[in-house]
């Protein structure tokens, strides 16, 4: 007896995660061995079928009827019915974001080469590409499915790092306006350095207070122990900082314009939906498994954040002149929506699974219609790049009819009108909110109304800046040189195709979206 | 399950799909088979109002179809009788707006001459046209509250591109005003919804299974509330009005028709139908500061309208007054008065429909909307004269045209209500009165300047109606005059439908109509 048992790996379960960090590995030894002009050839076949292949192993798992109900890996890793959800809706994103990237002239020839200087003119001339993009974004990718699976908190936080540490990376490769992409590169990394140090803080907290860092093994500690104890309370709020700081809420949300502005376009489509949605199932597991016996604690602190990222995104955006910026503020008032679903809890745990399939279903039609819009943005070209300031939209809609009705018919559903996908997602996390506060002797009560009420002033507040932008595609004079719309490349046709069938087929007729997320949500998260 | 209500929103969508897949330089095409979807939908549809039984059951022609049970939410459609004439009132200007509308989307001349080119084909226009017309039938056919707010909404889209990209030179601003406006309302009314849902704990949106669902009197008057801010923002009333005037000046003519002729018609009618009858109580508790506004928004919309230098705006200004009427008839809970308002909704979309088309007419010729930059139009245009002054007479509610039966019976109606004892609201009945003095005014003032008088350099080679003109505004005078002697047909409809609404209102909580009575 040595004291050392071998862990128990549910391989099966555990396959779309271990199939997707393979081919990463798998990416960095091309990397290394290939030579240059092979590269590319293999990195993309290798991305593209890795994503499918994980997405596949993930509808069989589900088509098996085998979803599991106990924490697979000695309790690291949680492959329940939400995970699953949000597996498949990550990989099918990335995917997008994948074909993206594909795309020629989104990335820097060569990142090592000082903006303007010789060397950067030569490796440009020169055909130069970093090929390792690839498999950085795999590591995202397979960091972002961890993330929300983990079940406890330490393999949350390596989760977090291995989703971030790539994104760091990526969001400096931009080919054009390279100073820009490098401060989002160093300010990402810094203020995401320092909100995990939030997070691992308050993690050794809650483990003083615990004596464990598994999800369900906190909240077994705190329905025995004090729920007063400074160190769970002061824990926990770090803790709520780290996460929080990844969804970009009020007020952890300065890095999101700068980086999403800064960040080649299809890396801000990964991060604005995968990101996002990954990190949505993580602040979920730690509030509602953890934290759920806290909730009278937290609910009061996570409306004043959810109204402020509500409020906060929407004037903010306003005032914006360059289109990613805005829908990085657009991006913080949609977290702030997904924040009203997160409060939505029931005394009865059962009744939570209709709050978390509105959440997941919202998760779902925001990330197609998010990818969908970048994928716009990438083709609005000027001679020095993309397009980025709003007066180069102006008439988009006299030059290019098709491109500009499709980008105002991803901005109504971003706004939430009727008959597109962003409408029910809204309303799904509205009537979980209103229902929830009106269960008998809720906490919260009419606060709960009161928080659906800011959200559609925040809402209408929103709608201003979007329809903006419609008013300049359509109704505004076109710029004598205004900006060229280049023919999409096989890949982002394909991915605004995509964006557009479900933005208008969800719009449409939810149900079919609903069923699926109302069943992955009907098991709730395993405790 | 009737097949009617589906088919009638199906044929104009199909329709605008064609339209709108017309290969380009097809402008005529598009036309001419837009005029056709909207000729075959109107005979639809007056093919099935014959049908309608007044003494039947109170909602005909039901369709349920199970849209998204998740939500609770049903594609459920059928018609009353305010309904029905209102879906017969739009989809009879359909056409004429069409028809009106012939040249609309080529641009908009301006006072100096210069045009305003559009920023979308033709064949947009039309196929939005055709949209907004499945949409219209929609929003009043809809049973479903889920299904209303749906329509009430996404209506906002296509009129929206209708103003911004083919209106007059403050097009953008309008639009855009009058999106935010419309939205902002729509989303309160979105948080009532969901609010009335979870309140009444049914798990269904059905209108009729709804009705006598909320009994709290404190939850009825935060949802009623949220519904008639948004209906009130839509009619609109004093003080949320102030959309309404540039967005109507600044759509072209056959858009302000609609607009102000149907698509405000869908907050009097929401208030009839679901503010009264879902929430009698807070209804009845709300009765006198919602009438005081109703009076307020009658003579300030005519002073206003008097005050005018615009015809478009004038007119626009003396909606606001109607509107006024129609919403003092809808609360002032008898029968006389809100079988009037509902009327009115009818013969205010036919009279002001005419007056808009007519001084589009009148403004097309010389590009200026401007009542001083004319003059004796009547000399050199004389049909165009004599259609003004008919529609003008119209909207002053003159006794033998349309418009006059319904403001009397408003005023009637008004006078003689038991809302707040005898007599209650015979001081609002009184002042109102005033308005139709004001209407005079600002009617034949603007005739008077426009029509008489010396013949201006700037109208002198004024040609007179064309035949498609005449085509267009013959059937609108027809109705208004055929309706201001005759106006039985619609009250038959109008009138059980109307007792179904009381009989909501009063039945649920006779308590509060005794009280009321005793104040």
């Amino acid at each position: 007896m040595n004291g050392f048992e071998a862990p128990t790996i549910e391989y099966g379960q555990l396959a779309p995660l271990l199939l997707v960090f393979g081919a990463a590995c798998i990416g960095v030894l091309v990397e290394a061995f290939a030579p240059r002009y092979l590269r590319k050839s293999i990195q993309v076949p290798l991305s593209l079928l890795s994503l499918i292949g994980a997405f596949a192993l993930v509808i069989v798992q589900v088509a098996r009827g085998g979803v599991p109900t106990t924490a697979s890996a000695m309790g690291a890793v949680a492959v329940d019915g939400p995970s699953l959800f949000i597996w498949g809706v990550i990989l099918v994103l990335s995917l997008g974001a994948v074909l993206m990237v594909n795309d020629d002239g989104h990335f820097v020839a060569s990142a090592a080469a000082v903006p303007g200087s010789a060397d950067e003119e030569e490796a440009e001339t020169s055909g130069g590409a970093h090929t390792e993009v690839y498999p950085l974004v795999l590591f995202a990718v397979g960091g972002m499915l961890l993330f929300a699976a983990s079940h406890d908190l330490l393999v949350m936080f390596v989760a977090l790092e291995v989703m971030s540490l790539p994104l760091y990376l990526l969001c400096g490769l931009a080919r054009r306006r390279r100073l820009l992409s490098q401060e989002a590169s160093l300010k990402y990394f810094l203020l995401g350095a320092f909100s995990s140090a939030f997070f691992l803080y308050g993690m050794a907290m809650i483990y003083g207070y615990a004596g464990t860092v598994s999800l369900p093994g906190i909240s077994q500690a705190m329905s025995t122990g004090s729920l007063m104890d400074p160190l769970l309370l002061l824990g926990f709020s770090l803790l709520g900082v780290g996460l929080l700081f990844k969804i970009g809420a009020a007020p952890f949300h300065a890095w999101k314009p700068d980086v999403y502005q800064g960040a080649p376009t299809p890396i801000t489509a990964l991060m604005a939906s995968g990101t996002l949605v990954a990190a949505m199932g993580a602040v979920l597991r730690v509030f509602w498994v953890a934290l759920g016996n806290l909730d009278w604690d937290w609910r009061p602190v996570m409306w004043v954040v959810a109204a402020l990222t509500m409020i906060v995104g929407a004037i903010l955006a306003i005032t914006q002149t360059d289109i990613k910026r805005m829908l990085a503020y657009s991006s913080i008032a949609h977290a702030g929506f997904l924040l009203i679903g997160v409060m939505a809890t029931f005394e009865a745990a059962e009744k939570n699974a209709a709050s978390l399939s509105a959440i997941l279903f919202y998760l779902l039609v925001y990330g197609f219609t998010t990818v969908g819009a970048f994928a716009v943005v990438t083709m609005v070209r000027d001679p020095g790049g993309e397009a980025g300031h709003l007066s180069r939209w102006a008439g988009l809609g006299k030059r290019s009819p098709l491109l500009a009705g499709v980008f105002a018919f991803f901005l109504l559903a971003f706004a939430g009108i009727p008959l597109t996908s962003g409408f029910f997602g809204k309303y799904a996390v509205f009537a979980a909110a209103v229902s929830s506060g009106t269960q008998t002797g809720d906490s919260m009560g009419a606060w709960m109304t009161g928080l659906v009420v800011v959200g559609v002033i925040a809402s209408a507040i929103a709608a201003f800046f979007y329809v903006r932008v419609i008013v300049l595609m359509f109704f505004s004079e076109p710029a004598a040189d205004g900006p060229t719309v280049v023919a999409p490349s096989m890949g982002t046709a394909v991915v605004i195709g995509v964006a557009l069938l479900v933005t208008v087929g969800v719009g449409l007729f939810p149900q079919p979206a609903l069923d699926i997320a109302n069943q992955a949500a009907s098991g709730l998260f395993i405790r | 399950m009737s097949p009617w209500l589906p088919i009638l929103m199906a044929v104009p969508v199909l329709g605008a799909v064609v339209v709108a897949l017309l290969p380009k330089g097809s402008d005529k095409l598009a036309k001419q088979v837009t005029l056709l979807v909207s000729l075959v939908v109107m005979v639809l549809t007056l093919v099935m109002a014959v049908q309608f039984s007044p003494r039947g059951d109170r909602f005909q022609f039901v369709a349920e179809y199970n849209w998204i049970p998740s939500f609770g939410v049903k594609f459920g459609v059928g018609v009353d009788g305010v309904a029905l004439v209102l879906i017969a009132l739009s989809v009879v200007l359909v056409p004429i707006v069409v028809l009106a509308s012939w040249n609309d989307a080529d641009g908009v001349k301006t006072a100096d001459g210069t045009v305003i080119a559009p920023k979308r084909s033709v064949k947009t226009y039309f196929s939005l046209l055709l949209v907004l017309e499945t949409m219209m039938i929609g929003v009043f056919a809809a049973t479903d509250i889920f299904l209303f707010y749906i329509f009430f909404e996404a209506m906002l889209i296509p009129m929206y591109f209708m103003i911004g990209s083919y209106g007059g030179a403050q097009r953008s601003y309008a639009a855009v005003k009058f999106l935010l406006y419309s939205l902002f309302g729509g989303l309160l009314m979105l948080v009532a919804v969901i609010g009335l849902y979870f309140a009444a704990g049914k798990g269904t949106f059905m209108f009729p299974e709804l009705v006598g669902a909320i009994q709290d009197p404190a939850t009825q008057k935060w949802l009623f509330a949220g519904f008639f801010i948004a209906f009130a923002i839509k009619a609109p009333l004093v003080p949320v009005h102030t959309w309404l005037p540039d967005a109507a000046a600044q759509a072209p003519a056959g858009a302000a028709v609609l607009l102000v002729g149907v698509l405000d018609k869908v907050g009097t009618f929401g208030m009839l139908r679901f503010c009264l009858e879902l929430f009698p109580e807070a209804a009845k508790a709300f009765t006198m500061p919602i009438v005081v506004l109703a009076v307020i928004s009658i003579i300030y919309g005519a002073i206003v309208a008097i005050g005018q230098t615009d015809m478009k705006r004038l007119i626009a200004y003396t909606s606001i007054s109607h509107f006024g009427f129609i919403v003092m008839g809808v609360f002032a809970m008898s029968q006389v008065a809100q079988s009037g308002a509902a009327l009115y909704m009818v013969n205010h979309g036919f009279a002001t429909g005419a007056l808009f088309l007519v001084a589009g007419f009148l403004i097309s010729r010389r590009g200026s909307p401007y009542i001083a930059d004319y003059g004796g139009v009547q000399k050199v245009a004389p049909v165009l004269a004599g259609f003004f002054l008919v529609a003008g007479l119209a909207g002053l509610s003159l006794p033998g045209l349309s418009s006059f039966v319904s403001e009397f019976m408003v005023m009637v109606g008004t006078y003689s209500s038991q809302a707040f004892g005898s007599g209650g609201l015979a001081v609002a009945a009184i002042v109102s009165a005033v308005a139709v003095i004001l209407a005079a005014v600002y009617i034949l003032w603007m005739v008077q300047r426009a029509l008489n008088g010396p013949t201006a350099e700037s109208v002198k080679g004024f040609k007179d109606l064309n035949v498609r003109e005449v085509v267009v505004l013959a059937p609108l005078v027809a109705l208004i005059i055929g309706f201001g002697f005759f106006p039985k047909p619609l009250l038959d409809v109008i009138t059980p439908s109307v007792q179904h609404t009381l009989t909501n209102v009063d039945v649920k909580n006779p308590a509060i109509a005794e009280k009321g009575a005793g104040e």
